[in-house]
This record gives structure tokens, C-alpha cells and sequence, in this order.
């Protein structure tokens, strides 16, 4: 297994920590002008997603975790697994609850979505940073109603609920940044 | 990422740096206090194991020889003051190998000066002195805070820097959510004392206040004295502003027997560590035994000092081309 040197840390690395693959956010040298040199590192477990803080000796090596990012494409949800393909070479992967966790209420058959895999198994999927997914059910709005207020929640036909302008009607399809869980425009058809 | 030619300081900076050092020197002129140059490039360097060291060829033909570029102008100065220049100061550059980060670039500016017959107590004076007359009106209230480095790491780790008790560190460490220092650190005393210092207590030091950390623990001696009334206890002092270090003084060692038996056990050190082989500076043992005035010196470094004085953040933002483009 590949070994990081403490001089290679850098937001981004992923190295294996207490036997979980984890991901650098960031990394502080600090040093006694008279003494021992460390690397105090702000990581986040991949698994769990949580941040910690470790502190290491500078000079120190750690285990690399063996974690890639994948373009895929999201295929169907047994219910169980959520099943996904690599375009290119139609390689299907499956993913569990655990490793889909909040994306699965952005999940669209055939969007693109970002596969992480550890040891080639799924870690973790990201969705688009844009979907596009149309409203199962929401408020009826007033006709001619523009944006303004506060507006209402709206279910998309992948089961989140955002907030949307009130002129905004079911069956519509609208544009969601992922990333803020944010309405953005309506799609014309 | 291609580096930029631009500088990163900004020339509001550059001004700022210049009128620092032309304070330092009206200072040190007005004290007495000489200026001087040494090398930067010797035959020889620091054995100290916790600082790593830039090498480099000179071709003299037929034969190469390496040559050193200083950890920090120290040696070359007390040769100077061996050789009867009374005391003395320097503004130069000074290299350091693998440091960078917010607060170390590997290449910075240090002032270092040496004051003969002066007690540590007489030089963390002129240390303040020194300091709050160059700092800002704004700054210049801050206040001088003395505090012995056992009295202040009791204050806030409860621990007895003085008395090394393993399970007692660790058992703070896991408190304050470091587990990993046991690792780390294990059976040296020394290494538990920079762990927890500098997690633990630099940052819980006063703000606004220059503080003034003396009585060093003897492990962590370096080229200081013992202090001849408790020899757990060595004449050093660190200055800080804010919880940043900015300096180190020591009542200097005179004695070439007992210096070179720190080297030798440093030595020792890098090879049992598998650390690159360095040898023990011979004219400046040679010094030694000659004869050292009595002594205290500090050194500063300025660029963090210029942090202070400009309010940056990084390091980097106050030199005008740091090692990510220099």
C-alpha cells in the first residue's frame, strides 16, 4: 500500500485513518522554533463524514486510501441497492443506503452523479450540482401570481421537498441547486 | 499552478519592513550595540535535531566541499564575541529546510544580537523595550506580561512541566481530545512539553499582551545555561505577542566541554533517527575555549514580527515574494 509523508499533506489527499478512508480538509504547520515539528490536520472521515482534528510528528507517514471519483450514471433502486453505470465501459456498480445517504433525494434515472469508491466499492455518491425533476404535489397557486412572499413547499417526484415561488404548479418541472437544496427557474418544456 | 511574478506583499508592506529595520538599527545605534555581518554559507552547521538544514556544493576545483546555509548566524556571532567585539546585533537571512505553513517560510528574516554582561532578566527588558517602540501606537498598549514557563503551563494543563509523569500528560491529553500524543510522544518528555505548549497553552495565552516565558525546562535547554540554583531549570526565555512566538533568548553556554557534549549527544540523536549527518562546528568550539564573555542573546523573527506590525494572517503576505513564488 502507498504511504503519504506529512510534507505531501494537502486539502485532498485521502489517507486511511483508524482503519476508515478519510480526506484531508486541511493541514497547519506547527512548530516550536526550538522543538519537534507537527502537523496538526483537519480530516474528514469518508464513511461518516465527520471532521476531526489529528494532530501527526512532521515526517510521519500514513497509509493512502485507495478512494477515486467516478462519473456515473444512475440506473434504477431495487429498493434495497441503488444501481449504477459507468458510461464508457457499462460497468454497473451498487450502491446501499448508507453510501447514497442525503443524495438519494436527488437521485434521477440517467442524471450523472459523482461515484466515490473505496477499494472499488462505493463510499459515497454526489449528486449533480442541477436537477431537474418535476413536482408531484404542492399548494395550488394563484393564477398570475409573480414571485415574491415567501413562497410553498413543493415534493419533487424524487421525494425532496423544496420551496418554491407560489405561481409554480404540479406536474411542472423545475430547475434545484443540490448543494443548497434551492429552487432556481422553472424548465419550459 | 503557475506562480505569479507579482510580489505578495503589497509596497504599502515593503515601506512598512523598511522603516522596522531602520528603527532596529537607530535602536541598537543608540544603545551601542554594533552592527554586524556573518556567513550565510559555512562549513558548518547547527547539530540540533529538530532543525533541518539546506546543503549545498561548492566547487573549488579539484575538490568539492559542502557548505551550509545558517539555521541561524549564531556560531559565526559568538566567534565575534570570543574574539572580543563586545556586543553586538545582526539583521540577516536565515534557512530552515521543510518549514512552511502560515507562520514559517523556509527562507526568513531573523535579527539576532548578543549583549555581553548582560543577565536574561536585562535582556527580556530590552526585549520589550525593543518590541513595544517598534509596534504601532495601537499596539504599543500592550501589556508585559513575566511568567515562569512552569507557572504558566500549570495554569492551564494542571501538569508539572518540571516533573515528567507519563500517565499524568496522557491523561490530560485524552481530555482535551488529543489521544494521539501518547503515540506520539511515548516516554519523551521533552516532546510531551512541545506537544502540549503548543497545542494547549500558546493558544490560551493573554491577548494583548506581550508575554515574556523564562525558565525553560532544562530538557529543552539547547545552548542555554542550567540555571545554578535548580538544574531541572534552563536560562532561557521565548518572547510571544498573542500567543505567536517571535523570539528566543538564552543566558549563553560558555562552557566548550559541556557544549560539545550537547553536540555529541545530538549527534548521537540523528543517527539513532536516521537523520541526515551533520559535524560539529570546530571553530566555533574552538571559540568556546578561547573564551566566551558572559552573554545573553536573543533572536527575532522579524517576518512574523512584520505580521504583527501589519495585521497579516500568513507569513507569506509579508514577504514580497515567498517560497510559493520565489
Amino acid at each position: 500500500m502507498a504511504t503519504y509523508s506529512t510534507n505531501e499533506f494537502k486539502g485532498g489527499l485521502k489517507i486511511m485513518l483508524d482503519n476508515d478512508p478519510c480526506s484531508i480538509i486541511e493541514n497547519e504547520f506547527v512548530k516550536p522554533g526550538k522543538g519537534q515539528a507537527f502537523n496538526r490536520v483537519k480530516i474528514r472521515n469518508l464513511k461518516t463524514g465527520r471532521v476531526i482534528e489529528r494532530t501527526f510528528k512532521s515526517g510521519d507517514t500514513v497509509e493512502s486510501a485507495d478512494v477515486v471519483d467516478v462519473e456515473m450514471q444512475y440506473l434504477y433502486s431495487d429498493g434495497e441497492f441503488w444501481h449504477f453505470m459507468v458510461p464508457d465501459t457499462y460497468e454497473q456498480y451498487q450502491a446501499d443506503k448508507n453510501a447514497v445517504s442525503d443524495a438519494v433525494k436527488w437521485l434521477k434515472e440517467q442524471d450523472i452523479c459523482i461515484m466515490t469508491l473505496w477499494n472499488d466499492s462505493p463510499l459515497s455518491v454526489t449528486p449533480p450540482n442541477f436537477v431537474e425533476l418535476s413536482i408531484t404535489e404542492t399548494d395550488p397557486g394563484l393564477k398570475g401570481d409573480t414571485s415574491g412572499g415567501g413562497g410553498k413547499p413543493a415534493t419533487l417526484e424524487s421525494g425532496a421537498v423544496v420551496r418554491v415561488p407560489l405561481f409554480v404548479q404540479i406536474g411542472e418541472m423545475i430547475r434545484v441547486d443540490t448543494r443548497t437544496g434551492e429552487y432556481v427557474s422553472r424548465v419550459k418544456e | 499552478m503557475l506562480a505569479s511574478w507579482q510580489p505578495v506583499a503589497d509596497i504599502r508592506q515593503l515601506r512598512q519592513r523598511a522603516q522596522l529595520l531602520a528603527a532596529i538599527r537607530q535602536f541598537f545605534a543608540c544603545r551601542d550595540v554594533l552592527e554586524v555581518e556573518t556567513p550565510l554559507l559555512c562549513r558548518a552547521t547547527g547539530t540540533d535535531p529538530n532543525l533541518d538544514f539546506f546543503a549545498s556544493q561548492f566547487h573549488r576545483t579539484p575538490a568539492t566541499q559542502t557548505l551550509f546555509l545558517q539555521t541561524s548566524p549564531e556560531f559565526a556571532m559568538k566567534r565575534l564575541l570570543a574574539a572580543g567585539s563586545g556586543s553586538i546585533f545582526q539583521i540577516c537571512k536565515a534557512f530552515r529546510n521543510g518549514e512552511t505553513g502560515r507562520f514559517h517560510n523556509p527562507e526568513f528574516t531573523i535579527l539576532e544580537w548578543y549583549r555581553v554582561g548582560f543577565t536574561l532578566q536585562q535582556l527580556m527588558d530590552e526585549v520589550a523595550d525593543l518590541l513595544l517602540g517598534l509596534l504601532g501606537p495601537d499596539l504599543q498598549r500592550l501589556s508585559v506580561l513575566r511568567i515562569s514557563y512552569q507557572q504558566l503551563f500549570t495554569q492551564h494543563t494542571g501538569l508539572d512541566a518540571l516533573v515528567f509523569e507519563r500517565w499524568a500528560y496522557r491523561q490530560f491529553a485524552d481530555g482535551q481530545d488529543y489521544p494521539e500524543a501518547d503515540g506520539i510522544c511515548g516516554d519523551d518528555h521533552a516532546l510531551w512539553l512541545d506537544f502540549l505548549f503548543s497545542h494547549c497553552v500558546q493558544n490560551k495565552m493573554p491577548e494583548d499582551t506581550l508575554c515574556l516565558v523564562f525558565g525553560y525546562p532544562a530538557v529543552q535547554s539547547s545552548l542555554a545555561r542550567l540555571n545554578p540554583e535548580d538544574a531541572r531549570v534552563a536560562e532561557r526565555f521565548e518572547v510571544f505577542i498573542n500567543g505567536m512566538e517571535l523570539g528566543n533568548g538564552f543566558f549563553e553556554l560558555c562552557d566548550a566541554d559541556e557544549q560539545e557534549a550537547r553536540f555529541d549527544s545530538e549527534i548521537a540523536h540523528r543517527r539513532q533517527h536516521s537523520l541526515p549527518d551533520v559535524a560539529k562546528d570546530k571553530l566555533f568550539l574552538a571559540a568556546l575555549k578561547a573564551g566566551l564573555p558572559d552573554c545573553s542573546g536573543v533572536a527575532i523573527g522579524l517576518d512574523r514580527l512584520m505580521m504583527i506590525v501589519s495585521g497579516c494572517d500568513a507569513i507569506a503576505e509579508t514577504l514580497a515574494f515567498p517560497i510559493g513564488n520565489a
